[in-house]
């Protein structure tokens, strides 16, 4: 337990104190003792970059499990700090908003509580060096997410929204850890360190492509990457501090993590590689494309996370690139540091956004775009603030969307210029994708400052709007800030925090020594594809009434939402149909899988194992005991025909006593003397009950089961003819009995061997036996006399308490 | 012998089963019966059949018919008697209280195939 074990898990040792503080103390707002935490994490951090800087690594060690390999291993590099930053960075500004953001109406405790524990589980998953460790963080992010989203949960909305992030991302949580765990099998260590230095075996080995794809489920599913995407809309139903900090800054970034910690991993592999330029590519475009026909602020925004997410995802998969290929080496270097500096960028851009459309859900009560409009002049510091960061999602100057954005489509059209053999025809697409992609980010970017500030005033607001409180407005603002200084001086990220992330996605000590600079000159090609950008989405924008009707080709039904609503009622409905056809309720068909079962496993055994009898040692026949048998076979035929109830216990009562002369034919007198008792009894029971029983006493069955039947107790009785034949002429032991007979009178001082057995050698027996006696003799008094449920009972209230 | 054995509880056996799968709850109680004694005499049989002399100590024999099933036997006959005492009285109550002693009528819902 080191200073930086504390530091991640303060947090949640925190929410425990939080949790009792609320309980007690409510004067002051619960937000401001939260405060402290993430911004002594954040200094703490701070102190940190130097070390990072100069290329030292901090690793720490606790032991948690060490017999499975499961430890808490600490391991701090360039990477993981950037992340460890920006979780309790914006962790710090997103709490200072909330207390403006939420009243104290609502259930703090349970918010601040939810909340630190995520941010221990975000510090947790950036920080670790153990998989396994990694994975146990990992779903604590998608529990305390969950939980966050469904903060209100005395809505529909919330609670579905809530359930499907938790189903998507556990399920890719599931199969990444799959993934680490064929990781596991191929290197031998949970250690992500260890399994770098293994890199040979990882190449060789044939379970690779499985641990990759695995490993891709867990990021994509995370990042809202497509198909997984749809979880992120519908997360939009959590407080707004929550999708600021989980739903654009922090959680959909852990995808991108994962991605960037196993590059020096699988860069190797093609599959790898292509899968995220493509997948990252596709997402971005179609996700931009989507976010123009939304309504809400917020699923705009969700759309636009989706989408930037998949920008970074295409950039590190374009990284990757250099590493599979050795083709334009210097180059696809830009696109790991592009990665790295578009990740700072849209979490300080999209945090801010997000609290601006809180502020203005809060101020007017909406957040649909139809509704709002016309607020330039009624909230000039919101304005403000959105303009700067959204023309920095745009990607223009001199913000610093501008220089992440620039450095994007340098890496995608430097593409052209590389060989990929194979893919060399097709890809002049993948700079046109990303061009098309950056277009329609653009123009939602433009639309949602329109939306909000300019036009009409509606009036058709459900309050009346006015600027927010300085409380709610200093973190967007903060935000805003770094924006326009990350903008103007790039280079005090450069030296400080990009390299080192690049270097340690790019698994290198040689110092990349980046320079940004916001110009760099005419013959640069993203610098005209930016121009192209905003004149071909000025233009769209224009005449956007001319071209929205394509939206209306994109129908419900073709959605993934459809696909995914529709395949969870089915798996529903499907899997109630399965048990309602074999759960009938009705004893004979659980019998007829009983015995069913035993057949097939019956004759499954008997086709392995082969049969083998032996006719050999079989004992003489009697003429009394073929009397006897021709009596039990016609007893038994006779009560499986006869109508009569009597003539079937006369019947039954007749295979009893033939069973007693049947054990005096085979010398066992005790059994004889007992069978013949216990007949008698047996008969004299059911010929009590027979007065009490229906008049009728067989229901008949259709042909059809009537069959049914026949073939069950027909390969029943085969079957256990079969395996007591066998089971005799298999005789692999002398009975055990030679001790009994040679030590009866010796050691128990009787000659009864049988008797001697029952009460001496094998006493046991016969005292639960008498047991079971007894309690049946107890049960049948009951049955006979509790009479409690009786409906024309005085006491309706006893007899309704025995109903239950 | 023993084949002979064999085949009868067999029988019994397949017998019970038929019996059990019927819809009339006291030809269910009439295969468990049924069940009971082709097992017994299974258990008998598989001790091997008229092998020597009673079980009971004489100092002119030596040769004694296993004693160890026929305990089990006699153990397994009582506890077979209690459970179909028990099952016995049991349906006699059910047919009391709800006034049906077919199976299928139990379930509350009627048979639709």
């Amino acid at each position: 337990m080191t200073l930086i074990h504390l530091a991640i898990l303060l947090p949640v040792i925190a929410a425990i104190g939080i949790g009792v503080l609320y309980r007690y103390y409510r004067r002051i707002h619960l937000g401001w003792f939260v405060l402290p935490v993430p911004l002594l994490i954040v200094i703490y951090l701070f102190t940190l970059i130097p070390r990072v800087m100069n290329g030292q690594v901090i690793y720490e060690t606790m032991q948690f499990m060490p017999r499975i390999g499961m430890n808490f291993d600490v391991y701090i590099d360039g990477l993981g700090l950037l992340f460890a930053i920006l979780i309790s960075g914006i962790g710090a500004l997103v709490v200072l908003y909330s207390i403006g953001y939420l009243s104290t109406k609502e259930n703090l405790g349970n918010f601040y509580v939810y909340l630190l524990m995520f941010m221990t589980a975000m510090l947790g998953i950036v920080l670790n060096d153990n998989v396994v460790m990694l994975y146990l963080f990992w779903e604590l992010t998608s529990i305390s997410s969950f939980l966050l989203i469904a903060f209100w949960n005395t809505r529909d909305r919330s609670l579905y929204g809530a359930l499907k992030s938790m189903i998507i991302t556990m399920f890719g949580g599931f199969l990444m850890l799959g993934g680490f765990i064929t990781l596991y099998l191929i290197t031998d260590t949970f250690s992500i360190r260890g399994m770098i230095d293994a890199l040979p075996m990882i190449q060789e080995s044939p379970l690779t492509p499985f641990a990759i794809v695995l490993i891709l489920f867990g990021a994509f599913t995370k990042s809202a990457q497509f198909p997984f995407y749809i979880w992120l809309p519908d997360a939009m139903e959590a407080p707004t501090p929550v999708s600021a900090y989980l739903h654009s800054a922090t959680m959909v970034k852990a995808g991108i993590y994962l991605v960037a910690r196993f590059t020096p991993l699988f860069a190797f592999s093609n599959l790898w590689v292509w899968t995220i330029l493509i997948v990252g590519l596709f997402t971005m475009t179609w996700a931009s494309f989507n976010a123009i026909r939304k309504d809400d602020l917020k699923a705009v925004l969700a759309f636009s996370t989706v989408s930037q997410l998949g920008l970074i995802m295409s950039l590190l998969g374009l990284g990757a690139l250099s590493l599979a290929t050795g083709a334009n080496d210097e180059l696809f270097t830009v696109a790991v540091v592009a990665a790295v500096f578009h990740t700072i960028n849209h979490a300080t851009f999209k945090g801010a956004l997000f609290m601006i459309t809180g502020i203005v859900d809060h101020e007017t009560g909406t957040r649909s775009m139809k509704r709002l409009g016309g607020l330039l002049t009624i909230m000039p510091i919101s304005f403000t603030m959105t303009v700067i960061t959204a023309l920095s999602m745009a990607g223009l100057p001199p913000f610093n969307g501008f220089l992440s954005k620039e450095l994007f489509l340098e890496a995608m059209i430097t593409v052209l210029n590389a060989d990929f053999g194979a893919m060399a025809s097709v890809d002049f697409l993948i700079p046109l994708v990303a061009i098309v992609g950056s277009i329609f980010t653009f123009i939602y970017s433009i639309l949602i400052i329109y939306g909000i500030f300019f036009g009409e005033r509606t009036h058709n607001t459900p309050k009346e709007p006015h600027e927010a409180p300085a409380l709610m407005l200093i973190s967007p603002a903060i935000l805003s800030l770094l924006v326009i200084v990350f903008g103007l001086f790039p280079n005090i990220l450069s030296a400080t925090i990009i390299d080192p992330a690049a270097m340690s996605i790019m698994a290198s000590d040689a110092p990349l020594g980046t320079h940004l600079a916001m110009w760099h000159g005419f013959a640069n090609p993203a610098l005209w594809a930016t121009i192209a950008i905003v004149i071909i989405g000025s233009v769209m924008f224009y005449f956007k009434d001319k071209w929205m009707f394509i939206y209306d080709y994109h129908k419900e039904a073709f959605t993934l939402n459809y696909l995914y609503d529709q395949g969870l009622m089915y798996s529903r409905i499907g899997s109630q149909k399965i048990t309602d056809g074999y759960m009938t309720g009705y004893i004979r068909n659980y019998l007829v899988y009983i015995f069913g079962f035993f057949i097939l496993m019956g004759l499954i055994t008997l086709m392995n194992t082969g049969l083998h009898m032996d006719f050999s040692n079989f004992a003489s026949v009697g003429i009394q005991e073929v009397i006897l048998s021709l009596i039990v076979l016609i007893a038994t035929a006779v009560i499986l025909i006869t109508r009569s109830r009597m003539v079937a216990i006369i019947m039954l009562g007749s295979i009893g006593f033939s069973m007693a002369l049947f054990f005096v034919f085979f010398r066992a007198p005790d059994l004889a003397l007992t069978q013949l008792a216990i007949e008698t009894v047996t008969t004299a029971l059911f010929l009590v009950c027979f007065y009490h029983l229906p008049k009728k006493s067989r229901h008949e069955e259709r042909m059809r089961f009537k069959f049914t039947n026949f073939i069950i107790s027909l390969g029943v009785g085969v079957l256990a003819i079969v395996i007591g034949l066998s089971a005799f002429s298999n005789r692999l032991f002398e009975p055990i009995s030679e001790f009994h007979i040679e030590n009866v009178y010796d050691l128990a001082a009787g000659g009864n061997m049988v008797n001697v057995i029952l009460v001496d050698f094998r006493g046991f027996d016969t005292l639960f036996e008498t047991f079971v006696f007894a309690i049946a003799g107890i049960g049948i008094y009951g049955l006979m006399k509790l009479k409690l449920k009786r409906k024309d009972e005085d006491n309706e209230e006893h007899a309704e308490e025995s109903r239950i | 012998m023993e084949l002979i054995t064999i085949i009868i509880s067999g029988i019994l056996i397949g017998s019970s089963v038929y019996l059990m799968l019927s819809k009339s709850l006291i030809r269910i109680i009439i295969g468990t019966a049924l069940l009971s004694h082709g097992v017994h005499l299974m258990l008998l049989t598989m001790g091997e059949l008229k092998r020597g002399n009673v079980p009971v100590l004489d100092p002119e024999v030596s040769n004694y018919t296993d004693p160890l099933p026929q305990a089990m036997i006699l153990t397994a006959i009582v506890i077979a008697f209690a459970l179909t005492a028990f099952i016995l009285v049991l349906a006699l109550r059910m047919y009391k209280e709800i006034g049906t002693d077919n199976v299928e009528e139990m379930k509350g819902v009627p048979h639709d195939d």
